[in-house]
């Protein structure tokens, strides 16, 4: 028989090939439109975000500002201000604002913010997102002219330098989020603090000294285990343990600080430092296996002991990777926002964290916080907050990713 | 003259002297290992870094199970009505587990359902199809996606998501429901499911694709019937981790998915999960010891050991069914 008459390489070879490369090039094109969907719901999340945090806002003054001043509102002095408020805010408000900062000490933008919030009281009537501002802009000005014949329009920025420095405030139109990000750095710096050294030992412990036996495996398999456990049981944890139990020591009573509850930013803190230790343990591992051996052998080999090679030799080399790590850690515990209401973050402080034993807010939680309030123009200051945390991000990963970068080009 | 020799007497003495001495300690020196208390603090306290994280879960274990027994020890309360009601209102006393488990579920399944193929179809183009170039590009955008805030998707959810959604639904879907929250959930265990699906499928040996080409199969044969099989062990491992962080998730849910406890399976429904009941009630004041506060450690208790679980079931079906190359 010739071997030729079973050589496919008639006609309905032919099509069915043609078949083959139509639906190899569907699915591809399918493979790919996968990835470009998530790429697109990342874009529609960040135009979500910055379509937020720009836009028209309506508002009406309660109280008219001629009844304070003869001056336009835009053209008021530092000095007249603080006459103003002096005259028109009682005395026991206007002392408590002046025991929080000095009225003298405080920048003309706060003042005019203080004078517009308690005096003026605005009250917002619309807001207005980014896209709707820029191809509605007549249609938004005719409506606004209609429904709110006294409101002023204007296109206003909710990120703005002010919305940065200036403390909570039950008004969105003056809120801002110093408090929030001082709470989230103070908690992120006693996770850290917390969590690197112990976090480092525990990769040295497993990479450099632990026998094999079931007890290594058995934490080898634990750290990887925890690493899975949701981050609201991490929550439950620490008011369980940090809050509850050790309240005398959280709340700071021992050390003779009576005005607070175990709610405080020690007890979040070594909540958030739990919380990213596996992350921190399993990355370290990572960088330290990364190690030639030939290192350590050369150590051994002149008599270091293994603390002395570790010391010396290993962890040097390891650092860039360690670091690596704790930067992802940071990032990651900067996000965290579940355990956070758990352990019980106030949602409403006006005052900066003074010490780990004060009461706290955090970032993410005051985005949480605004987010979930009804009014249109907390949804707008809750889309700065989120531009905020995620330039924040973004920094801290960037620096990550450099780092690695230029260990391995060291290499 | 005789200074000279007086010294080359005194050096070759000295040197003698010397010689023999090293060599008589030499022949004393102490071989066995010494014991050195720094070292030993040390590796103690290194020992003890690495055994904490094994206290952190027994922690976890006890204190979530201290709280749950009391709950349970509570009259109004037993497992059978815990496990196998479907009501959950603490003011009058009812509490079935069921009402907030659907809620988990529904959320959880759409989630997957959207994160499985998207996942799974970026991570073979990433891995078959993609240049290095154009995977030079693509990946570090899925790592971006995967290290935005979950409070931040629970905000796209609320108010980018759930307005489409009331356009193409209209009266149909509530505000707060199921669907929104699911699907951005979705999104955000996507990336998660595509690198661990790529590093699977990158894994598998290139002898394999080679000999398929060989048999004159295209592309998307080869990756369709060869390599992803293959791979299958390390893409099932990547869905239940997946699975595991949809059911532990709580922000999202907790902004778009409603308050208030429901028993349903419709997505276009408002429902609160079980890690968005936790937040919600914890959020407020609550007193130590009441029942409000143990109901939520026994919610705790669970929702840690279905994680724990499938965490294990994961790693389980990777040494399992690893198709070994060598």
């Amino acid at each position: 028989m010739n071997p030729h008459d079973h050589f496919p390489e008639g006609s309905d070879f032919h099509a069915s090939l043609r078949t083959r490369y139509r639906t190899a090039a569907i699915w591809q094109f399918l493979f790919l439109s996968a990835l470009l969907t998530a790429i697109l719901a990342l874009t529609a999340l960040l135009y979500n975000v910055v379509d937020g945090a720009f836009g028209y806002i309506a508002y009406e003054y309660k109280d008219n500002p001629a009844e304070f001043t003869s001056t336009p509102v835009d053209e008021l002095t530092k000095e007249e201000l603080l006459i103003i408020l002096k005259t028109n805010l009682s005395s026991g408000a206007y002392n408590k604002l002046d025991n929080e900062q000095p009225m003298e000490k405080r920048s003309q933008a706060d003042l005019m913010n203080l004078f517009l919030e308690r005096l003026v009281r605005i009250d917002t009537k619309g807001t207005w997102s980014l896209t709707e501002s820029m191809l509605r802009g007549a249609e938004i000005r005719a409506e606004a002219a209609e429904k709110y014949p006294n409101a002023i329009l204007e296109f206003r920025s909710w990120l703005t330098p002010q919305f940065l420095v200036a403390p909570m405030s039950s008004r969105a139109e003056f809120a801002g989020v110093r408090t929030a990000v001082l709470g989230s750095l103070w908690l992120v710096g006693i996770a850290i603090f917390f969590a690197l050294p112990i976090g480092t030992g525990a990769a040295i412990y497993l990479q450099e000294y632990a026998p094999k036996n079931w007890l290594t495996s058995l934490i080898q398999t634990n750290i990887n285990n925890l690493a899975g456990v949701p981050s609201i049981v991490y929550g439950m944890l620490g008011l369980a343990v940090f809050v509850r139990t050790l309240e005398p020591l959280t709340s700071g009573a021992m050390f003779g600080v009576t005005d607070s509850n175990g709610r405080t930013i020690l007890s979040a803190g070594l909540t958030m430092g739990i919380l990213v230790l596996p992350l921190i343990i399993i990355n370290a591992q990572e960088a330290i296996k990364a190690v030639p051996d030939s290192l350590r052998l050369a150590a051994f080999g002149v008599g270091a002991t293994r603390w002395q090679t570790v010391w010396h030799h290993v962890l040097p080399n390891a650092l860039p990777g360690i670091l690596t790590g704790s930067i992802l850690a940071i990032s990651r515990a900067l996000g965290e926002t579940a355990p956070l209401i758990v352990v019980g973050a106030s949602t409403f402080i006006s005052l900066d964290p003074e010490g780990p034993f004060s009461k706290f807010t955090a970032l993410p939680i005051q985005i949480y916080q605004w987010t979930t309030r009804a009014q249109s123009e907390f949804h707008a200051i809750a889309a700065a907050a989120i531009i905020v945390l995620l330039i924040l991000l973004l920094t801290l990963n960037a620096s990550a990713i450099l780092l690695r970068n230029r260990h391995q080009v060291r290499r | 003259m005789h200074l000279r020799q007086v010294q080359v007497w005194i050096f070759n003495g000295l040197s003698s002297i010397v010689c023999g001495q090293t060599l008589l300690s030499m022949n004393q020196i102490n071989l066995r290992k010494k014991s050195r208390v720094g070292e030993s603090i040390i590796q103690a306290l290194l020992f003890l870094a690495g055994i904490l994280s094994i206290f952190t879960t027994i922690a976890i274990v006890y204190e979530l199970g201290k709280e749950a027994m009391l709950f349970f020890n509570n009259p109004d309360v037993t497992l059978a009505k815990f496990l196998g009601t479907a009501k959950w209102q603490p003011g009058i006393g009812e509490f079935g587990i069921w009402a907030l488990v659907s809620a988990t579920l529904t959320t959880s399944a759409i989630a997957i359902s959207i994160a499985l193929p998207l996942g799974l179809a970026s991570a073979v183009y990433l891995s078959e199809y993609a240049s290095p170039k154009a995977r030079g590009i693509l990946k570090p955008i899925l790592e971006i996606l995967a290290g935005i805030p979950t409070v931040v998707y629970g905000y796209f959810a609320l108010l980018f998501v759930t307005p489409i959604l009331k356009n193409i639904f209209g009266d149909n879907i509530q505000v707060y429901n199921m669907l929104s929250a699911g699907m951005v959930m979705g999104v955000m265990i996507l990336p998660l499911i595509s690198s661990m699906s790529e590093d699977a499928l990158s894994a598998v040996p290139r002898s394999l694709r080679e000999a398929a080409y060989a048999m004159g199969a295209t592309k998307l044969e080869t990756s369709l019937q060869i390599v992803v099989p293959a791979a299958l062990s390390g893409i099932g491992a990547a869905v239940i981790v997946g699975i595991s962080r949809a059911v532990g998730e709580t922000m999202i849910v907790a902004v778009a998915s409603g308050a208030g406890p429901n028993f349903t399976f419709n997505p276009l429904q408002a429902a609160e999960t079980m890690t968005g009941h936790i937040a919600r009630i914890s959020g407020g004041d609550l007193s130590y010891n009441s029942i409000d506060y143990t109901s939520l450690f026994a919610i705790a208790l669970m929702l840690f050991l279905v994680t724990l679980a499938l965490n294990l079931v994961s790693q389980w079906v990777v040494n399992r069914f690893r198709e070994r190359y060598e």
